[in-house]
């Protein structure tokens, strides 16, 4: 199993630079997502650390050896693509044992590894099936077992689960896990999907325009947003944002939202007047008779556990999630209260976060 | 607007039973969702209503009179479709005015003029009404695929599953619009979708089908507290309702017959151990933002529940299992009752 570095890598096809400059280092063992919209530039680094693509400048290090230059075969990586395709001529043990097969392994040897990876996937009963008569989900775990039988020291997966309805998805991603937790290799997993990578990661880098805007674990991406992007990417429905107007002091504890006082985590950097946005996730905001937040209940949605109200305030449209039970009457006029502790501010301009005491261990990539 | 009735609607293409026994009442002024797997006689069920297919036994009704051998053009139905196809050779109020244009109908320009630019702004596409179709996102030409639909005013909306090729915020955007211009103008609405949280965030009922079958019908709420069957219950919620067989609850009192019991995500506490005789074992913690998902394993068996993201659990760690409102299935997976308490 392996460590594995990207150093300064960049990629440009023409004019066109697909990613730019990136550094990260995954720790042997650690699951990995590389999470953001198409044409980010996740799959060009899954690529290029794969070996189907060279780099335009960078390294690629994997456990400390400078693999940038050599070929795709001979970086010992598993490549993960849409998980279906499967020999369709060859049954179960000849599709897992294939890759061995190509590598000039004895038979008896061949069978042995096929033996143990399928007993690791739970599909030994299935060894002797035609891949036609799987089900979805046993299909996918013959292609995970292709991939695994040659033991490498790494997976790239490359959304893998993009063409599964959304509930067998969270299934998988749920045994993808299960799966990695037991038998730890390095993992990366591109996704655009931000459920997969939460429930699934150990450490997420969200990507946008071919740059890395933040890596850390799920927790602190959520809560600690780097820039609006990844706070308004993580999260559904996503982090509300309020504009305002304003100067912000070190040490201060509260902002004016047009006039009304916010109390807010206390702000570690000073900034001139400028154009601001308060960061609100929707599960940090009550109903309050008495508050100054006020607005008209636009729509709600019933979700079972909790609803979603949507609020037309005048900064803007906010949802709010709160428990099912509160009554809600489309048109009344309400009054919003924040969770103070868990409230995010940014700078409008630039869309990074501002320093604040619930901020300080955030990471710009 | 008007209601619409179908009375023991059945249709079979060749071996496949598509639509069995349906019957299904749309109120006037009624958002109703029918919510299934794909296969399940969704699309059929509309197009037996458009007429697009004939039944073969039963009846359809439309603002009380019988449909059933009428052709399609004298129904007075809207039908928005789930890929948006429109006129890429004309703009946005082209496509919008091109149903009220129909020979059949006859409508004067300046009432055409009026009703396309009332479309226009309900649906927030008012600035766009000179573009060409094709000069749109994928959430514009959607909405003009609707708008189209709503410059008619007809009996009745039939829709299928038309967000479900939008990626998934512009989805939640047109899921409040679509509630809202449905509440505004009082139409009826017949919307067919697999997906559950449209079914439970836009409809006033739903009903819940299968295999050409309707299951079950009632608001989302009703449905969601209290499912007929097991499949039902499994249809809706995230993450999906726990199922357990009975033999390993044999410390809680259970209704006679019951074989499964259902335990929604909220519904399943967990406590540090004290005392009590459900113990369960924390397998996986998945930190999804604002809530924690659990799983756990009790007697060999997975269930999901949910925790506050600051709660500190970890992996092998054992907790007490508290169930507050358990369902109760029996061999079949039809619904038992509670016992009286």
């Amino acid at each position: 199993m392996a460590q594995i570095r990207v150093e300064n890598l960049r990629k440009s096809f023409d004019q066109f630079t697909a990613v730019h400059g990136s550094n990260f280092t995954i720790d042997d063992g650690i699951f990995f997502a590389m999470l953001g919209p198409s044409g980010c530039g996740k799959t060009t680094t899954l690529r290029m650390i794969a070996g189907l693509e060279l780099p335009t400048e960078g390294k690629i290090l994997l456990d400390g050896e400078d693999v940038t230059f050599r070929r795709a075969a001979a970086r010992d990586i598993a490549f993960v693509f849409q998980l279906f395709a499967l020999y369709p001529h060859m049954n179960v043990a000849g599709n897992i044992g294939f890759p061995l097969k190509c590598q000039g392994m004895t038979r008896r040897e061949t069978r042995e590894r096929v033996l143990e990876t399928a007993r690791l996937l739970q599909i030994e009963h299935l060894l002797q099936s035609k891949t036609s008569r799987l089900s979805g989900g046993d299909r996918q775990r013959v292609a995970l077992g292709r991939a695994m039988v040659r033991r490498p020291k790494a997976f790239l997966m490359d959304e893998p689960l993009g063409a599964l309805d959304a509930e067998f998805r969270h299934l998988m991603c749920g045994e993808l896990r299960d799966l990695h937790d037991r038998i730890g290799a390095t993992t990366i997993y591109v996704t655009h999907d931000q459920l997969e990578a939460m429930a699934m990661a150990d450490q997420i880098a969200v990507m946008n325009k071919g740059r890395v805007e933040q890596i850390g674990s799920p927790q602190e991406i959520y809560d600690r947003p780097a820039s609006m992007f990844v706070a308004d990417f993580i999260g559904s429905p996503s982090m509300n944002f309020l504009r305002f107007e304003g100067g912000l002091r070190s040490g201060d504890t509260a902002i004016s939202l047009a006039g009304v006082r916010i109390d807010v985590p206390e702000i570690n950097e000073d900034r001139a007047s400028a154009s601001l946005v308060l960061g609100v996730r929707p599960e940090h905001i009550r109903f309050a008779d008495a508050a100054r937040v006020r607005g008209e209940v636009f729509g709600a949605e019933y979700l079972g556990t909790t609803q979603i109200v949507t609020v037309d305030t005048a900064h803007g449209r906010v949802a709010a999630r709160m428990p099912s039970a509160t009554q809600v009457r489309i048109g009344e006029t309400v009054g919003l209260e924040f969770h103070s502790e868990r409230l995010a501010l940014f700078d409008g301009g630039s869309g990074l976060a501002i320093r604040t005491a619930n901020k300080e261990s955030a990471r710009h990539g | 607007m008007a209601d619409v009735i179908l009375r023991n609607v059945s249709k079979r293409f060749g071996a496949v039973e598509a639509v069995r026994e349906l019957s299904l009442t749309v109120d006037d002024g009624e958002f109703l969702v029918l919510l299934g797997p794909s296969g399940a006689g969704k699309t059929t069920t509309l197009r037996l209503i458009t007429g697009l297919e004939r039944p073969d036994t039963g009846s359809v009704m439309i603002d009380g009179r019988d449909v059933t051998q009428d052709p399609p053009g004298s129904r007075d139905i809207a039908f928005v479709f789930q890929q948006y196809s429109l006129y890429p050779h004309l703009t946005v109020y082209d496509n919008l005015a091109f149903p009220l244009r129909s020979p059949a109908r006859r409508v004067p320009e300046p009432t055409i003029r009026k009703r396309v630019e009332q479309t226009a702004e309900l649906l927030h596409i008012a600035s766009k009404l000179n573009n060409r179709a094709t000069r749109l996102s994928g959430g514009e030409m959607q909405r003009v695929a609707i708008g189209r639909a709503l410059v008619r005013d007809p009996a009745i909306y039939l829709m299928d599953e038309p967000l479900s090729s939008l990626d998934a915020k512009l989805r939640a955007e047109l899921r409040l619009e679509l509630k809202r211009i449905q509440l505004e103008l009082g139409a009826t609405i017949l919307y067919v979708t697999h997906d559950q949280v449209e079914a439970m965030t836009m409809a006033s009922r739903i009903g819940v089908i299968k295999d050409g079958q309707l299951l079950q019908l009632g608001t989302p709420r009703e449905i969601y507290e209290s499912p007929s069957s097991r499949y039902v219950a499994s249809r809706l919620g995230t993450p999906q309702i726990n199922f357990l067989p009975a033999r390993l609850l044999s410390e809680v009192p259970l209704p006679p017959g019951t074989e499964t019991i259902g335990i929604r995500t909220e519904h399943l506490q967990i406590a540090s151990r004290n005392g009590g005789r459900l113990i369960g074992r924390v397998h996986r913690v998945e930190h999804l933002g604002e809530q924690n998902h659990v799983h756990l394993d009790y007697e060999g068996q997975t269930l999901v529940t949910l925790a506050d993201p600051d709660r500190p659990l970890r992996a092998g760690q054992e907790v007490e299992l508290r169930l507050t409102h358990p369902l109760y299935f029996d061999g079949e997976g039809q619904r038992i009752p509670a016992m009286p308490h």
